[in-house]
């Protein structure tokens, strides 16, 4: 199995001399969900979005596709990054425009702007994102203005957005944060299948530790920016999480 | 689930109904038509047009250097009298305005002519510019302050009429229901359920009208009715640009210290 | 029996000296302008012979009516798209989240200029640059337009939502796709409002400029009234008052079309609110 992402001592930091990330060093496997649990401040959206260059790194390597993420520039970096696809936490879907043209933001990466400003995009594009929506659940949502969804259909359009860049590799920043149990526990399930039906790794990012368990292949525990804990779901114990978190009433 | 039909083929996907591109397309035409057409009836001179940087030079020439000493004779009382006209026309508006929102909001008034007529008024006090209220208050009045006062209150009942009436149509329900369960009267029910979430706004629309106001007193003297405008029109008549250009940089000074206060009133109130 | 009821509403001492403060204020300056009651009142019994001599309205001069009345509206017409065309990028370079310093100060300097003064005496000074006639007041008001719309168009880009943006640069979109997906469907409804408002405002104040020479029906108006006719006055008050509220209907259609998606036949079904006519309106 090759590794799809290599990361080397990566820092980053926003204050001089109060670095987030301090030496991130780990790899990610060419398949499979890894999720990345830890305390709020602990780095792990710095991480991910450090991935995609959201966040410039101040320093270290992080290898995809034959480059280095953390260098690349320019076109380079947008070629980069239509291959990375992103799911955040506030679903980030343009309020005004409808469903199907949030999907199609997901090739904006591979139109012309002057073709996407006047909506022309190729029709296998518009083929894949009517089966995206089914896939997702949302058949007939096409004409419906994303402000009218409820969060867990808006976070469904946000996953079909991603999936529809045809990406090597699926980020998502606490994409359940801002959804009720049970609807997390859907789009956790949605990702798990991506991850499966279009055999590519996803980064997840949260702080559901029983979510994690459940849908992880790999765990990665952050505290105090480094990664504390790199094993699967089962080797996650309480005394490992108590280390990562601190404190133990929220536990039980 | 609301299912839209997206048409047979499925690759096919148009961002706009066609009755909606239509009404688009309506909307473009008549634009572009209207602008072609008034480019080919105005009647531009060119003669005018290419002496106009001249005129421009020469006009700077003669407001150069400003005429500071005529302030405090000629300028200074203008002013204040500028800004009684603005307050007292502002306040008087709230005065008058008030009814006539209430009157035009169907929720608290549920008589249709009424809102209609309620209606006519506030198009009425906005379609007529203060200018022109100007002129029609000096007919009746009189030159002088009371007519700009007037001017700017019928003006400005319109705008204030507009946007509470838009405030009670946004206020929330509930509270209104409750106490209209409880049996209260019109008159409660409008201090006790409208009045309190609309004070903000009430109060928001009333500084920002006032600050509009300042600027429109300024130029009632052109027509006559009082304030700096009168200086204004006197300096204009006698092509004293050195004094115009000194009533310009009072008025600009005026304009911005009122705003700057609105602004800090905004802060600490709202 | 009374009992003691403790006082439910306390009275704002702020609010109450606030208002005693404005009842002060409100004798002094109204006795600074020599404002008393008899002149209230002479001025009552002048104003209802005046009114009397409004009425019946005199359409007779219809030719000069018309004339004027168009020439209002293409001031009005030609204003707006070309203020709309100016304050666009003048708006878009005053972004402070979007440009850096040194290029939105001197933008936002211009636009806040332009709106500083008010449009009577900008047509002042081009009546002195270019002569009398409609294309002063053009001029006039495009410099008001580029004022209200610049400063608005400023506003809308500085609130838009950083994450939508975020989003779409995340696709890998160029920068051009970035603006145009994420930051303009954002401004795109406040800017068909404020544009819509613009185009009425320019109506209104299109017939005002002609007071001070610079085209519109403002010249006629003020002649009828320096000559007394104040029948042929109710008039053209009335056909202005006429042409503002049809501006105000195509506004309204506009905004429904455009913001709210609907259709023609949509349009002429009463019940539904149109969206967003702008909250902040200049005059």
């Amino acid at each position: 199995m090759t590794d799809a992402l290599t990361i080397r001592s990566l820092s980053k930091e926003y204050v001089a001399g109060k670095p987030v990330l301090q030496g991130i060093d780990v790899t990610v496997a060419a398949t499979g969900i890894t999720t990345i649990i830890g305390p709020s401040g602990t780095g792990k959206s710095t991480l991910i979005r450090c991935i995609n260059q959201l966040v410039e790194p101040t320093a270290g390597q992080i290898l995809f596709e034959g480059r280095d993420l953390a260098r690349v520039r320019g076109v380079e970096l947008r070629h980069a990054r239509r291959q990375i696809g992103m799911v955040f936490q506030e679903y980030n879907l343009v309020e005004r425009l409808t469903v199907m043209e949030n999907l199609l933001c997901g090739r904006l990466g591979y139109v012309s702007p002057m073709r996407a400003w006047r909506r022309k995009f190729p029709p296998e594009d518009i083929a894949r994102a009517q089966s995206l929506l089914a896939t997702v659940g949302l058949a007939g949502f096409a004409n419906q203005r994303a402000d009218a969804l409820s969060g867990g259909q808006r976070q469904r359009v946000g996953i079909a957005r991603a999936v529809m860049q045809q990406p090597r590799l699926l980020l998502a920043d606490e994409p359940t944060s801002s959804l009720d149990p049970k609807t997390s526990v859907e789009i956790m399930q949605l990702l798990a299948d991506v991850a499966r039906s279009h055999r590519i790794p996803v980064l997840i990012n949260m702080h559901d530790v029983a979510l994690a368990r459940r849908f992880a292949d790999r765990i990665l525990g952050m505290s105090g920016g480094r990664i504390v804990f790199d094993g699967a779901p089962d080797r996650l114990s309480d005394e490992i999480l108590r280390q990562i978190y601190g404190g133990e009433d929220w536990l039980h | 689930m609301a299912t839209v039909t997206l048409g047979s083929d499925e690759r096919a996907w148009r961002r706009f109904s066609p009755a909606q591109r239509t009404g688009r397309f309506v909307v473009y035409f008549a634009l572009v038509a209207a602008v072609v057409a008034s480019l080919r009836t105005i009647e531009v001179i060119p003669e005018f047009l290419y002496d106009a940087p001249e005129q421009v030079a020469d006009l700077f020439g003669r407001m150069w250097p400003i005429a500071w000493e005529h302030y405090p004779r000629g300028v200074h009382d203008a002013l204040l009298e500028t800004i009684h006209i603005a307050s007292l026309g502002t306040l008087l508006a709230l005065l008058l305005a008030t009814p006539v929102g209430i009157l035009a909001a169907n929720r608290l008034v549920p008589s249709r002519p009424l809102n209609w007529l309620a209606r006519l008024i506030l198009v009425a006090s906005r379609s007529v510019n203060s200018l022109v209220w100007a002129l029609i208050f000096v007919g009746i009045f009189g030159p002088g302050p009371l007519a700009g006062t007037l001017a700017i209150a019928f003006r400005s009942i319109g705008f204030v009429g507009k946007l509470v009436g838009e405030a009670l149509d946004e206020t929330q329900p509930g509270p209104i229901e409750a106490l209209r369960a409880a049996g209260s009267p019109w008159l409660s029910v409008l201090s006790f359920g409208y009045w309190p979430q609309i004070k903000p706004a009430f109060w928001s629309i009333a500084l920002f009208r006032f600050d509009i106001n300042v600027r429109e007193s300024a130029v009632l003297g052109l027509v006559g009715a009082g304030g700096i405008g009168m200086a204004l029109d006197a300096a204009l008549n006698l092509f004293q640009w050195d004094r115009v250009a000194l009533i310009l940089v009072a008025l600009f000074v005026v304009v911005v210290a009122a705003e700057v206060g609105v602004t800090q009133v905004r802060k600490r109130v709202l | 029996m009374k009992l003691a009821v403790p006082y439910a509403f306390p009275k704002s001492r702020g609010a109450h000296l606030a208002f005693a403060l404005l009842a002060v204020y409100v004798v002094y300056a109204a006795a600074q302008m020599g404002v008393s009651w008899e002149r209230v009142g002479a001025g009552i019994d002048h104003g209802s012979r005046f009114l009397g001599r409004m009425f019946p309205p005199n359409f007779t001069r219809s030719e000069l009516l018309w004339k004027g009345l168009a020439e209002s509206m293409q001031i009005a017409v030609l204003a707006s798209a070309l203020g709309i065309v100016l304050a666009l990028p003048f708006g878009l370079l005053g972004a402070r989240n979007l440009m850096p310093a040194w290029i939105s100060w001197p933008a936002r300097l211009v636009v806040v200029l332009a709106r500083s003064f008010h449009p009577v005496v900008v047509a002042i000074v081009f009546v002195k640059a270019v002569g009398f006639g409609a294309l002063a007041g053009i001029l006039a008001l495009t410099v008001a337009s580029i004022g209200f719309i610049g400063k608005l168009f400023t506003e809308a880009i500085e609130e838009v939502s950083i994450k939508q943006v975020e989003a779409i640069r995340a696709t890998g979109a160029p920068f051009a796709s970035v603006l145009a997906f994420g930051v303009l469907p954002q401004v795109f409804a406040r800017f068909i409002g404020f544009a819509t408002y613009q185009l009425d405002s320019n109506l209104r104040n299109s017939t005002m400029v002609g007071i001070v020479g610079a085209g519109g029906i403002g010249g006629t108006l003020f002649a009828a009234f320096q000559r007394f006719d104040y029948d042929f006055v109710s008039a053209i008050l009335i056909s202005l008052i006429a042409l503002i509220m049809a501006g105000e209907l195509f506004a309204t259609a506009v905004r429904r079309i455009f913001i709210d998606n609907a259709t023609l036949s949509e349009l002429f079904r009463p019940g539904t609110r149109a969206a967003s006519a702008p909250r902040l309106e200049d005059d």
